[in-house]
């Protein structure tokens, strides 16, 4: 048995190949499923009910998907690149840090301009964050990888500094959180009485953007090429400090906006809990997504529906909340491997 | 006498190119077999076929007079078969005595019998003329050696056929007849080669029997003594060829780019550039000729923006340039086609058209009001690239790396020509392609000389640089010799200055 390289490989493939990835997926998680004694089709009706069953299911969905289409973007962008940045999860934070400093009553603005300003600073924020890592890169060699990991403890330790000293809220009875995001700033609701937030638009919007800089522009043009071929992008007179400086910007900006997006959307002030690991699994949003913008819409709806179905399914069946973590490490796996056949053929000779 | 190795219908297919079509011959003992063929011919695919590093489709290889085990090259190796690749699998960081006990000892003994080896390699290098230091390390040896020792390697696991890649590919014309002569004492002594080649010349010159590929087919089988080189040359190609001749230029212009005392800094990979003046002209194409690794490299980065001299000024139409960076180079009107197109030139995995406007994408006319790029615009100018330079592509949006490496390269200096650029500095740029892509490539670069633009030619292939360059320079560890106008140079001078023998650096 061996593998092949395709000549040529169909634009359709990919998404088949994950489409299948997914079933694969599913059928391991009935597998488990019966170990822990439930049955496989109950649990997915649960799973599917608890995502899409109500209008409070479905709005819980989209809040839990707002920032991990944000932190997915941010992955799928650098990676484009070739630019591994495992950081979104500080820059996310980073994010928060810029909003609740501007957003707790430094700067009041009616709110169709502090919405918009706010999201700026967390974008800059975020970006900025990442440039450092970016330059060590470029101009020293330095693995981007640890960098940027490493990174996320320097800049969540700061927050859970400011939390528990300069920028803790008098008023939190002794919790370690900040002053509450002023009233126009706070992203509204989406669906009323819901915790589906503006946010998610900006989300959308977002991927979208996204997606035209990357197909349609000049930027997007340089960066694949610098993604593909560095060398070959640099002999074309391509500047490659100045492409790796706005794919940086824009990666560390979008997990910035994800920052920003929970703080003044979802919970409304900045806490420590503030995000369970959103940068990380953006990394899988992103690998999920097929490093493409709407894949990764589509990637974070699937990941939320896990997450939000499997509380209902275990709250029903009375199995593991860490079932959504073993499905989606599960996805990701397949995904990966199913990729792989996308770009290789399987020979079954000698 | 029964053959040694005998092929029988060997075909092998990639999708749907038929790489191989029912290949057969025999080598027998003392006897030079030559593969001939264009790139693409399928001269690799019926070497990996042999040696088990691809599975046949159909058919199957006999070693004395008892089947190869297909995919396994250790059986291969095993059996008495050895090969020599274009590019050498040599562990720099060890000696040569080291690099010959790879794969030749057992992994579980302890300690290396160093002793009984160092004889036995010994012996074999005086035998075959193969003489080499046993404790030298392999990085520093020259190209020449380290064929040498590649050989040795096979010798000293009992070969007793051996399968030479393309073997004179990066060797000087003295390196090469010395391989010659080892290659004759070889088969005086009962062993069988086998040369894979596409320099007919050189086949001429060292084997017995030619057997010539084209498309995936044996087209002739030929005893050499009987051989005609047209002939040759036909068969090969399937219809007449030439080289485009040189002719005499436009009348030369002033001084395009000129070095002054440029040095470089080495990075410890590359030979640094050595106080180097040069003076390139509109109108003339230099030719810099030198083995591999003299600073060939460097030189071509420096006058290209990619690396930035230590000492010394550069200086484009009378004005020193003042940053050191591709773009600037590039828009001071420098076409740089770099020696590996598909690392350096192109990027494989992004479409034709694209490739075609790598370097344009950012300019007015394509882009559109939103920082856009208009993709008509860009087909357009694909369009014309690939009608105007011959560049045959099934379409626009295949991925670059289907093309042939001819096509590749046609694209690559008709993207650059596109620019109309004043200077071009063109490294290696026909290395690897085969006969017809070689004389479209020579018409470019005459044709763009013809228009009024300097072209500074660095290449190893001497046949090259005698027939394109009005004007010739040998590189030489860092240095370079004062330039000799083209007439009636002696290619075997040329030879000896490039190991350094009568170099004399300005």
């Amino acid at each position: 048995m061996r593998f092949e390289t395709r000549e040529q490989t169909p634009a359709w493939l990919p998404w088949i190949a994950i489409f299948l990835a997914g079933i694969v997926t599913l059928f391991f998680a009935g597998i488990l499923l019966m170990f822990a004694g439930a049955s496989p089709v109950d649990g997915f009706i649960e799973l599917f009910t608890g995502a899409f069953g109500s209008r409070n299911a479905m709005t819980e969905t989209g809040a839990t998907a707002t920032p991990l289409i944000l932190t997915g973007l941010a992955a799928a962008v650098a990676f484009r690149a070739k630019f591994w940045n495992i950081g979104a999860e500080g820059q996310l934070y980073a994010g928060a840090l810029a909003v609740t400093f501007f957003g707790t009553g430094l700067i009041d603005l009616p709110a169709f301009l502090m919405i918009p300003f706010l999201m700026i600073v967390a974008c800059v924020a975020g970006g900025l964050t990442l440039v450092p890592m970016m330059l060590l890169r470029q101009y020293l060699r330095v693995d981007e990888v640890v960098t940027t990991l490493l990174m996320n403890f320097v800049i969540i330790l700061t927050v859970s500094f400011l939390l528990e000293g300069p920028w803790k809220d008098p008023y939190s009875l002794g919790w370690p959180q900040a002053a509450p995001i002023i009233d126009s700033g706070v992203l509204p609701q989406v669906v009323p009485r819901s915790r589906l937030h503006l946010g998610f638009l900006i989300a959308i919007i977002a991927a979208l953007l996204v997606w035209f800089v990357q197909s349609r522009t000049v930027f997007g043009f340089h960066s694949k090429a610098v993604g593909f071929n560095p060398i070959a992008a640099k002999h074309s007179g391509i500047s490659l400090s100045r492409t790796m400086l706005g794919i940086a910007l824009l990666s560390g900006g979008l997990a910035g906006l994800a920052g920003a997006s929970e703080t003044a959307g979802l919970k409304g002030y900045l806490t420590l809990d503030l995000s369970p690991g959103f940068g990380y699994t953006g990394i899988a949003v992103a690998m999920l997504g097929n490093l493409h913008p709407v894949g990764v819409i589509f990637a974070a709806l699937f990941m939320a529906v896990i997450f939000v179905g499997a509380d209902a399914m275990s709250r029903a069946l009375d199995v593991p909340t860490y079932l959504a973590d073993v499905i989606v490490a599960t996805t990701v796996l397949s995904v990966l491997a199913s990729l792989v056949l996308v770009r290789y053929r399987l020979v079954f000779k000698g | 006498m029964s053959p040694l190795l005998k092929v029988a219908g060997v075909s092998k297919s990639f999708g749907a190119l038929k790489a191989n079509r029912n290949i057969c011959f025999e080598v027998a003992r003392g006897e030079v077999l030559a593969i001939l063929g264009e790139n693409g011919a399928g001269k690799t695919t019926l070497r990996n076929s042999i040696f088990g590093h691809d599975l046949a489709d159909l058919g199957v290889a006999e070693f004395k007079g008892s089947a190869l085990r297909a995919g396994d090259p250790r059986a291969a190796i095993e059996a008495g078969i050895g090969m020599v690749h274009q590019h050498f699998t040599l562990a720099d960081n060890l000696t040569v005595l080291e690099n010959t006990l790879i794969g030749a000892q057992s992994l579980w003994k302890l300690g290396l019998q160093t002793a009984a080896a160092r004889r036995k390699l010994v012996a074999l290098a005086e035998r075959f003329g193969l003489e080499i230091d046993p404790d030298r390390l392999v990085s520093e040896l020259s190209v020449g050696e380290k064929q040498r020792l590649e050989i040795l390697k096979t010798l000293y696991n009992d070969c007793e056929l051996l399968i030479l890649d393309e073997p004179t590919a990066s060797l000087t014309p003295q390196e090469a007849s010395g391989l010659f002569v080892s290659i004759r004492r070889m088969v005086s002594e009962g062993l069988a080669v086998i040369v894979i080649s596409h320099k007919l010349n050189e086949i001429l010159e060292i084997s017995d029997r030619i057997i010539v590929l084209r498309s995936g087919e044996t087209v002739g089988d030929v005893v050499t003594s009987e051989a005609d080189k047209r002939q040759l040359g036909e068969m090969i190609v399937g219809r007449p060829v030439e080289r485009p001749q040189r002719g005499s230029g436009p009348p030369e212009t002033a001084s395009r780019i000129a070095l002054e005392d440029v040095s470089t800094i080495g990075d410890g990979s590359s030979v640094a550039l050595d106080r180097i003046s040069l003076t390139l002209c509109g109108g003339e194409i230099i030719g810099i000729a030198g083995v591999a690794g003299n600073g060939q490299k460097a030189l071509g980065e420096v006058m290209s923006g990619h690396q930035k001299p230590s000492t010394g000024r550069i200086i484009i139409d009378q004005q020193a340039i003042g940053r050191s960076s591709p773009r600037a180079f590039m828009q001071a009107g420098i076409a740089y086609i770099p020696e590996d197109r598909n690392r350096e030139g192109m990027v494989g995995d992004m479409t034709v058209w694209e490739n075609a406007v790598l370097s344009e994408a950012d300019s007015q006319a394509m882009v559109g009001g939103f920082s856009q790029i208009d993709k008509r615009a860009c087909l357009a100018q694909a369009e014309r690239i690939c009608t105007d330079y011959d560049v045959r592509t099934h379409s626009l949006v295949q991925p670059a790396r289907l093309l042939s490496g001819g096509n590749l390269q046609k694209l690559l200096i008709g993207r650059w020509l596109a620019r109309n650029p004043r200077i071009i500095i063109a490294c290696q740029p026909s290395r690897g392609l085969d006969e017809g892509a070689i004389s479209a490539v020579h018409s470019m670069l005459l044709a763009a000389r013809q228009t009024g633009s300097g072209i500074l030619m660095i290449s190893e292939d001497l046949e090259e640089i005698i027939a394109l360059a009005d004007r010739v320079a040998v590189m030489f560890n860092g240095r370079l010799s004062a330039s000799i106008p083209n007439n009636n140079i002696d290619p075997i001078e040329l030879g000896l200055m490039m190991t350094g023998e009568g170099f004399h650096a300005i």
